[in-house]
């Protein structure tokens, strides 16, 4: 049985199970939606004095909390029973870009040492690169109304337009940065 | 008890996560490249399903286990908001590889510089709460 998990799981298998996660969330009386648990948070710390948009039923997201509890235990039972090997498998050509930009050893891990290596959190730049990518993600969810989950699956999957609008802000961000900025930081 | 089926769903997810390698920042980075179709296929076959699915529970008026309508959710109009949004989580997500599922997954993975992601997330979140009413929406 892990044997048979083991190997990377292909495409046709992970966007099934979660559009299948979406559906049971659906069925739960709940939405698929992983950014909004960033504005719980907030308020869990005290937001709340500073903004009213952090006044919010927290007892309501507590579901959506203890998904999230559940992801990282998810992460945590893949890596520990399931994933003898952590090298990711990368086509040749994103191997190369990644040279072109000063990334060593792409694929023998799932992340690069070059921006998630430990020593990252002792020079400010590398700080800075995560610390920064972190705000605009939670920033751009929020402004968005949404992120990968809540747009992606489950707004174009309601054929909303709004989400389409946000998934090609998505690209246009995302292109930005791996084509024009990314060889501007590294 | 209500909220063991959570747990499991998002045990579930978490590891769809990481063994699809959607967690790993090289997917992301070889996503906005062109360079395979692997996360193209997971999006759309979720999205392609997501999309029949929605319409067949809208065509039976399906209800939750609890018997409301349900959680849909339609999104008000706006582009300033979704675009502009978008585009700012989208330079995020490209940067550090990780929309914010896979930011929690790899926590469980036990890469300890994610944590200062996270609290950027929140941290940006907590910014987009302070400055919402200056914003065009």
């Amino acid at each position: 049985m892990l044997e048979f998990l083991s190997p990377a799981w292909p495409w046709y298998v992970a966007g099934p199970l979660i559009a299948l996660v979406m559906f049971a969330l659906l069925y739960f009386g709940e939405n698929f939606g992983v950014s909004n648990n960033l504005r719980t948070m907030c308020a869990l710390a005290g937001a709340d004095r500073f903004s009213d948009f952090f006044k919010i039923d927290v007892k309501q997201q507590a579901w959506n909390l203890v998904f999230v509890a559940g992801s990282i235990l998810g992460g945590f039972i893949s890596y520990q029973f399931l994933t003898p090997d952590v090298a990711v498998v990368l086509s040749a050509a994103t191997t190369e870009r990644l040279a072109n930009l000063g990334f060593a050893n792409a694929g023998a891990g799932y992340l690069p040492q070059e921006i998630f290596g430990i020593e990252q959190l002792t020079s400010i730049s590398g700080l800075s690169v995560l610390l920064v990518g972190g705000m605009l993600v939670g920033f751009g969810a929020r402004y968005a109304g949404g992120c990968t989950s809540g747009h992606a699956i489950s707004g174009l999957s309601n054929l909303q337009i709004p989400s389409l609008i946000a998934v090609v802000g998505f690209f246009i961000g995302g292109l930005l940065m791996v084509h024009l900025i990314m060889p501007l930081i590294f | 008890m209500k909220y063991i089926k959570f747990l499991l769903l998002g045990i579930l997810f978490g590891m769809v996560m990481a063994k699809a390698e959607i967690i790993s920042w090289y997917r992301i980075f070889e996503m906005f490249n062109f360079d395979a179709f692997h996360m193209y296929g997971v999006i759309g076959s979720a999205v392609i399903l997501g999309i029949i699915g929605v319409q067949l529970l809208k065509k039976t008026k399906a209800k939750s286990l609890y018997g409301e309508a349900l959680h849909l959710n339609p999104k008000t109009m706006g582009v300033y908001r979704y675009l502009l949004g978008g585009i700012l989580f989208g330079l995020g997500w490209a940067l550090v590889g990780a929309c914010p599922g896979p930011m929690f997954v790899l926590l469980g993975y036990g890469y300890v510089p994610i944590l200062v992601v996270l609290l950027g997330a929140v941290m940006g979140t907590f910014l987009y709460g302070l400055l919402r009413s200056k914003l065009p929406h």
